[in-house]
């Protein structure tokens, strides 16, 4: 438009004028999310990096933190958040891409079918799911009577109230998030890269390692990220399959203000867990665009 | 045997050669589904341990539940809250990604990962921040701060499963409708709504099962009155293995599944 028309039309600024406010109208069609947000969000999570600032002398202090950094007992809590969040993120990687390598082969249709295996649980309450395991896994659970019954073990084993039920657990509930977009990515794969390989003689091996693997890493890394930053704050399963022995972040949080009513340890710890999630996603929105990151199981 | 020898994919791989993986496959799915699934049998047992397969069936379990008052009022509390946060955060979400698509505002991605964010924060911080601010205003056990909570760990969703919807959606069909004289209000509810319903359909979906499944929100800010189905089954958890939680999450299941079907069929065009 501007090409034809010179710039000192009247026209042509009264309509760029009424664009731009057009633009921010629309914009403006946010604004009941974005203040609710703001409320019941960032007002409160804002609240709580004020209160973790807080000594319980009621004056400014750092003693929230220094306290996490003296205390053995928080250093437990961060291993082991750590080492859970890890374990369950290499899990679900090696368990996750044969499935989605698997049900990304497969004709549609019967991959619409096969899908519904990993949708499920995926819809299905976290809770229900934990509970499952935890009625499976207990000591005279399905898996110990018809372990011993098949002369398996001998002795009931503790596959709950420890680490074990927690992983099983995690990894289940876990599982779909990596699957999702992973799988997605692997559809995005143009079929004729593998048959450019094999046709230039490479194996069926080489063709995956080399040509299909490489390509499917994005969306491997965008669901272990989303995996692995998900088990960082976990709470529910950690709480039941862990039976208090697997304390991670969360649960200590809840501990402290369930039962210590300390709100400035609680926060604290909150503002640690929130800066590590946020320094993670922001670290991988710099190597990935982080809208797809999120979009990506949808 | 022929299938085994014949190619699977056009690397020249066979299905004989791909045999491990189809086995592992299987068996992941079926380690996916069948171990919740394995409840809804047990709940319908007579013992007081959770048998399978159940010596005796009888429906003791759902008696207890349908009989109790506190479970009943928590399952309702569930699916008020559920409703509630549908009907506030599937406008909301869709207004949202609507003005953020189509204003094309150089804030738009701002706004858009800034809205997205209460799914990528640890809820234990939401839940916390909200409970102390409850506190302060007395808003503690209240529906309305447990659907106000709930809606915007549902905003996302709704958020993402409608902005997809009209990256594939051509505008200019709007914009047609305009120049004939609609206004956009008009244009949106005649054209672009009905076109992208299945996306709404599939966010309000997910929006009810955000708010009705959710634990640890509803732990920290439902109680008394207004405890939910969730934050009881929690409690229950911690203390014992109750066979009326089986019995609760068989109901949970079929309600997943009923939406999960939904979705499957209202929430995808059919072309």
């Amino acid at each position: 438009m501007s090409s034809i028309s010179s710039p000192a039309n009247p026209n042509e600024t009264l309509l760029k004028q009424h664009a731009a406010r057009e633009k921010w109208v629309l914009l403006g069609l946010s604004a009941p999310a974005l203040i609710l947000v703001l409320i019941v969000m960032v007002l409160p999570v804002g609240w709580l990096f004020y209160l973790s600032f807080i000594g319980s002398e009621g004056t400014v202090s750092m003693e929230n933190y220094a306290r996490m950094l003296e205390s053995k007992s928080y250093g437990r809590i961060f291993v082991t958040t750590f080492k859970v969040s890890v374990l369950t993120t290499a899990i679900c990687i090696a368990i996750g891409y044969p499935l989605a390598y698997f049900l990304s082969q497969l004709p549609s249709r019967a991959a619409n079918i096969c899908m519904l295996a990993v949708l499920l649980p995926f819809w299905t309450s976290l809770l229900v799911r934990t509970y499952a395991w935890l009625v499976l896994l207990q000591r005279k659970g399905l898996i110990n009577t018809w372990g011993i019954e098949a002369g398996l073990w001998s002795e009931p084993i503790a596959l709950v109230h420890n680490l074990t039920g927690t992983l099983i657990g995690m990894v289940h509930i876990m599982l779909p998030f990596l699957v999702l977009p992973l799988y997605s990515s692997m559809k995005a794969i143009d079929p004729d890269y593998l048959k450019a390989a094999s046709n230039l003689g490479a194996k069926p091996s080489q063709s995956f390692w080399q040509v299909f693997f490489p390509l499917s890493l994005p969306g491997l890394f965008a669901g272990s990220l989303i995996v692995f930053v998900l088990c960082l704050g976990f709470f529910v399963t950690p709480a039941v399959l862990g039976g208090g022995k697997i304390i991670m972040v969360s649960n200590q949080i809840t501990n402290n203000i369930e039962l210590f009513f300390n709100w400035g340890a609680a926060s604290a710890l909150g503002v640690v867990l929130l800066v590590v999630t946020l320094v993670i996603l922001y670290v991988a929105s710099k190597l990935l665009p982080l809208d797809n990151v999120m979009g990506g199981g949808h | 045997m022929n299938w085994l020898k014949q190619p699977a994919s056009d690397t020249q791989v066979t299905h004989g050669q791909r045999l491990w993986l189809y086995v592992l496959a299987a068996i992941i799915m079926f380690l996916l589904v069948v171990p919740t699934l394995l409840v809804i049998p047990m709940s319908f047992s007579a013992s007081q341990y959770l048998e399978f397969p159940p010596r005796e069936w009888s429906l003791r379990w759902y008696e207890t539940y349908f009989g109790s008052i506190a479970w009943m009022d928590a399952t309702w509390t569930s699916l008020k809250a559920g409703l509630l946060t549908t009907l506030l955060a599937t406008p909301l979400g869709t207004m949202a990604a609507y003005g953020l698509y189509v204003s094309q505002h150089k804030w738009s991605r701002l706004v858009f990962i800034f809205l997205i964010t209460p799914i990528m924060i640890p809820v234990i911080l939401i839940a916390i921040g909200a409970f102390y601010v409850y506190v302060q205003i007395k808003m503690v056990n209240s529906l309305a701060g447990l659907v106000v909570a709930h809606t915007i760990l549902a905003l996302p969703l709704v958020l993402i499963v409608v902005s997809s919807a009209f990256r594939s959606y051509d505008m200019n069909q709007e914009m047609a409708a305009r120049s004939l004289g609609a206004s956009r209000l008009t244009a949106f509810m005649a054209i672009t709504l009905p076109q992208i319903r299945f996306s709404v359909i599939t966010a309000a979906l997910l929006s009810f099962l955000t708010s009705f499944d959710e634990v640890i929100v509803a732990l920290f800010v439902s109680g008394g009155d207004n405890s939910t189905l969730t934050r009881n089954m929690f409690n229950a958890l911690r203390d014992q293995i109750d066979p009326t939680i089986a019995a609760i999450s068989t109901i949970m299941i079929a309600i997943s599944s009923a939406l999960l079907v939904a979705a499957q069929v209202f929430g995808k065009s059919r072309d």
